[in-house]
């Protein structure tokens, strides 16, 4: 059937071609197979982050450590900093060694310390805003105790564990399988410590909205996975029945979606750079960076395992189990009876006329079945072609 | 085909009765006259302080009774320092939020840490005050009902005052010496020149010319601002209260609140009742002080000239329940407060605040434009139907946070507007995996049309369970989270909602219209299902009865 589309068209129907060769197994990428190859891209990725974690740790915000931090809009020049750091200097503030004075863009100074007292803040805003020729008032600050980044760390830890709990339990009754649970959360940690990983490797400021970034990844990371392991589902249901394997069936699904992973990731970081560019070049510092940024690495990370590590890893898993291990046992006897009987060729024909007994009003089953895993030599069933076809 | 002409009316139903849902919500939103969504405090500017408390007894848990009526006490304070609009809320089981907009004045931090302070004073002097907002002058004099005489301890011996009641007023105390004076001492105390000329010049509308300080006087007004009041030292401190309750005594049909001392306080109530019974009104009288506002203002009768002993008193009055509650509740709470620690304090200037919502503004214009563009580049002409479901997505998010900040005092923040921008993401993806599905019934030889259905019942539970996920998480972080995060989880649950409500109610009964349509249903090259882009082996088909036309007509192109 595929031989009616040899006909290029234009660029765009190129493109389609390929999502089109995907689905039907024409063309198709060996995920399960390969998986030892991104296993070790995985591992390297998640030793690079560990190693980055305990060497170099995180850089946490002022909410975690307790402080004072004024924002004041100033035309920055080559002197802003020195300038704006004498004169809060200079007013000999007890115990300010940790001042930090930078700049954000091209028009906001901001200074950071430790916690002050109202009238400490009074005064290092009247001194900003007396170098920035601005009113006091224009000076923006945030006061955090020094307990507040604790609760916010528990609160996140809490969080994470009740999220986690949640989801498998989820997942459980969703697919009624647990190491699909299992899977899914392995993937999900993979891209919680890659996205961790990269913060502390680049020193992004580890901010509340960051935590909150990536506590929204676990969902957005879920959101991949789930739509994988879906077709995954719908592949091997009734696999026994079937001449193929779960991995087979389990791979199949892979290519089957990859064109939609990749849009649905590219259609959720669309919005998520957005987030990020205007984060960072126009307002410089704040929440739209911090979520923009863990989201942004998150998602990317999110894609890439639920392709590349949650599946493979849920195959490896489901060909372990007994009922998995006998069917393919039966399919190697049967893959050898075969061999007997007729030489070298396994006789595929055979195995198929049963599977449409099993579920003969659903042409999906049918497609997948004999998609591309049908020896190359074998003949299609008829039942194969379309309504159209067979109405000719 | 009778199931075909029972679906034509199905999703025009659907589409028209979602449309009269977004019609009431907007006729809602008409009806309240606000038309955009309440701003949080880092979009418009101003102060957010939070506040965590922390028990007395140091047992953990922190009493929610208590912490609501800390945040009445708070939201007193912060009223009494006359900022509009400023909003007291608790948060978790032991936070307490205040936020007041468009205020740039650092002292308002420190009054709404500090914990509560009740003190009993005794009454020098009680006025109607003639500047009291809430009082018109003519008549404040008029009705009296404590005591309405001028300062009894006049000033006739001293030298005239100037114009101006202190010329060089030298800064009162604002802290206690540190020296204990025994309560006969101070209950000899008299008011200074100072005082009495700044009580006289005093009127309710103004700041205390005193701080409240213990061994100090103290100028204030009650809680409606009509009476000023000037107060001496303190005599009793708040602590020595044990127990304060709201009752109607036997044989009696008013509310009063008794009160019950500890041993100490119950020897110093004794003394001070012997010491007030003898002197003139408004001198019997002692001003229960919290927080600086005189919330009560009991005389000792005559009768108790030998002081009120054992520890119980009973303050009786024109009482209702509801006001004996809170008088008993103040009594028992402001002796007992919860200690409150300043976890975070931002402070947001409205110039900053203007810019936050712009960039957040440009941020969701970019987000939707790539979206949009991306799925006119993949999808042609089913961009459309993105973009029409992210209208009636947006239309649908706009009402609902424009309706839950005027019902429930929702105030969309920075991160808010970030969580709606994601959503966008979120949005278009459920769009994207139905269409991926229909591609997929059509490669597997289906016409357009059935693809259409077959792909929704496919790829619906798809869209359901990946939701749930994301409501999932979205939830856990909105109990969970603290702070201005919450607004992040907020809008993501809402508009992740609302996307199942579009894709359910907009977009699939959007494309069974469609899919009976020339331009869709026959996979015009501009559809987003031409056979080529799809690359299935046939022209998807309008209908399959008229293969042999619609096969033609598509080779024609």
């Amino acid at each position: 059937m595929s031989d009616q589309i040899t006909e290029p068209q234009q660029g765009g129907a190129k493109k389609s071609s390929i999502a089109h060769r995907l689905y039907t197994g024409e063309i198709s990428y060996d995920f399960i197979g390969h998986r030892r190859r991104w296993y070790t891209v995985s591992a390297v990725l998640l030793l690079i982050s560990i190693l980055a974690l305990s060497i170099r740790g995180f850089n946490m915000g002022i909410e975690f450590r307790g402080g004072a931090d004024f924002q004041a809009p100033i035309a920055v020049t080559a002197t802003t900093v020195d300038d704006v750091r004498t004169a809060v200097e200079e007013l000999n503030l007890p115990q300010n060694d940790d001042l930090s004075v930078t700049t954000v863009g091209d028009n906001t100074v901001r200074v950071q310390t430790r916690p002050l007292v109202e009238a400490e803040v009074t005064a290092v805003k009247g001194a900003i805003a007396e170098v920035a020729g601005i009113q006091p008032d224009e000076v923006a600050y945030s006061l955090i105790g020094a307990s507040w980044g604790q609760q916010i760390t528990t609160q996140a830890a809490i969080a994470l564990v009740v999220f986690l709990v949640l989801v498998m339990g989820l997942i459980w009754a969703y697919f009624r399988e647990f190491k699909m649970s299992i899977a899914a959360i392995l993937a999900l940690l993979h891209d919680l410590i890659v996205t961790v990983g990269v913060y502390a490797l680049v020193g992004f400021t580890v901010t509340p909205a960051t935590m909150i970034g990536v506590l929204t990844i676990l969902g957005y990371s879920l959101y991949d996975t789930v739509v994988v392991f879906d077709k995954i589902r719908e592949n091997t249901r009734d696999l026994t029945n079937t001449r193929h394997t779960y991995s087979f069936q389990a791979n199949n699904a892979v290519n089957q979606v990859l064109v939609r992973s990749l849009n649905t990731t590219i259609i959720g970081v669309l919005p998520v750079a957005a987030l990020l560019f205007t984060g960072w070049f126009i307002l410089g510092t704040g929440p739209l960076k911090d979520l923009g940024l863990a989201l942004f690495v998150g998602m990317v990370a999110g894609a890439y395992s639920s392709i590349f590590i949650a599946t493979p890893l849920l195959a490896q898993m489901r060909e372990a189990d007994p009922d998995m291990r006998e069917h393919r046992e039966r399919l190697s006897r049967r893959a050898a009876r075969a061999t007997e009987k007729h030489g070298h060729k396994p006789k595929a024909v055979t195995v198929a006329v049963g599977d449409p007994t099993a579920t003969p009003v659903d042409p999906s089953t049918l497609g997948l079945v004999s998609a591309k895993d049908v020896d190359p030599g074998t003949r299609r069933q008829p039942s194969r072609q379309s309504r159209n076809q067979r109405r000719k | 085909m009778a199931t075909t002409s029972r679906k034509h009316t199905h999703p025009l139903r659907t589409l028209v009765i979602l449309g009269l849902v977004i019609v009431a919500l907007f006729t809602m939103i008409g009806f309240s006259g606000v038309w955009s969504p309440k701003l949080g405090l880092d979009l418009r500017g101003g102060t957010t302080i939070t506040l965590t408390a922390s028990n007395v007894t140091g047992s953990g848990t922190v009493d929610p009774a208590s912490l609501e009526l800390a945040r009445t006490i708070i939201q007193q304070r912060v009223d009494s320092i006359g900022v509009g609009e400023s909003e007291v809320t608790t948060s978790g089981d032991r936070q307490i939020v205040v936020s007041v907009p468009n205020v740039q004045r650092d002292e308002l931090v420190r009054m709404v840490g500090q914990t509560a302070q009740l003190y009993f004073r005794k009454v020098y002097a009680a006025e109607a005050s003639t500047g009291g907002a809430t009082q018109p002058s003519a008549t404040a004099s008029a009705q009296p009902t404590t005591e309405p005489s001028a300062s009894p301890s006049a000033t006739p011996n001293k030298r005239p005052m100037p114009g101006l009641p202190t010329p060089v007023p030298s800064p009162r105390p604002t802290a206690p010496s540190g020296e204990t004076t025994a309560l006969a001492d101070l209950l000899k105390w008299t008011p200074s020149d100072r005082d009495n000329s700044e009580f006289a010049a005093f009127q309710c509308d103004q700041p205390s010319p005193t701080p409240d300080v213990t061994d100090q006087p103290l100028i204030t007004c009650d809680q409606t601002k009509s009476y000023k009041y000037l107060l001496g030292p303190v005599l009793i401190r708040g602590e020595q209260v044990t127990r304060a309750i709201a009752a109607v005594p036997q044989n009696s049909v008013s509310w009063v609140v008794e009160l019950e001392f500890n041993s100490q306080g119950a020897a110093d109530f004794q003394a001070v009742t012997a010491h007030l019974s003898g002197q003139a009104s408004p001198q019997n009288q002692f001003g229960i002080v919290l927080d600086g506002t005189v919330i009560s203002a009991p005389s000792v009768g005559t009768e108790y000239s030998a002081g009120i002993a054992g520890g119980k008193a009973e303050i009786s009055g024109s009482f209702t329940q509801k006001s004996a509650q809170e008088l008993a509740n103040v009594l028992t709470y402001g002796a007992l407060p919860l200690s409150f620690e300043i976890s975070s304090v931002d402070n947001v200037s409205a110039k900053l605040g203007g810019d936050q919502l712009q960039a957040g503004i440009i941020a969701g214009l970019i987000g939707l434009a790539l979206v949009l563009a991306y799925s006119i580049l993949y999808y042609r002409g089913l961009a459309l139907v993105v973009s029409l479901s992210l209208v009636v997505a947006g239309a649908l998010t706009w009402a609902l946070v424009v309706l839950l900040g005027t019902s429930m005092g929702f105030a969309l923040n920075l991160p808010g507007i970030a969580g709606a921008i994601v959503a966008i993401g979120v949005t278009a993806d459920s769009f994207i995996i139905y269409f991926e599905r229909i591609r997929d019934e059509v490669r597997e030889g289906r016409s357009l049309r059935t693809a259409i259905e077959t792909g929704w019942v496919r790829s619906r539970k798809t869209i359901v369970v990946a939701d749930s996920v994301s409501l999932l998480s979205a939830v856990v972080l909105f109990v969970l989270a603290i702070g201005a995060v919450k607004g992040f989880a907020f809008t993501l649950g809402l508009t992740t909602l609302i996307d199942l409500a579009v894709v359910f109610f907009f977009t699939k009964p959007m494309m069974t219209l469609l899919g009976r349509t020339k331009f869709f249903g026959e996979g015009h090259r501009f559809s987003g299902f031409e056979s080529e882009h799809m690359g299935a082996s046939n022209p998807p088909l309008h209908n399959s009865r008229r293969t042999g036309a619609v096969v033609a007509g598509g080779e024609a192109r």
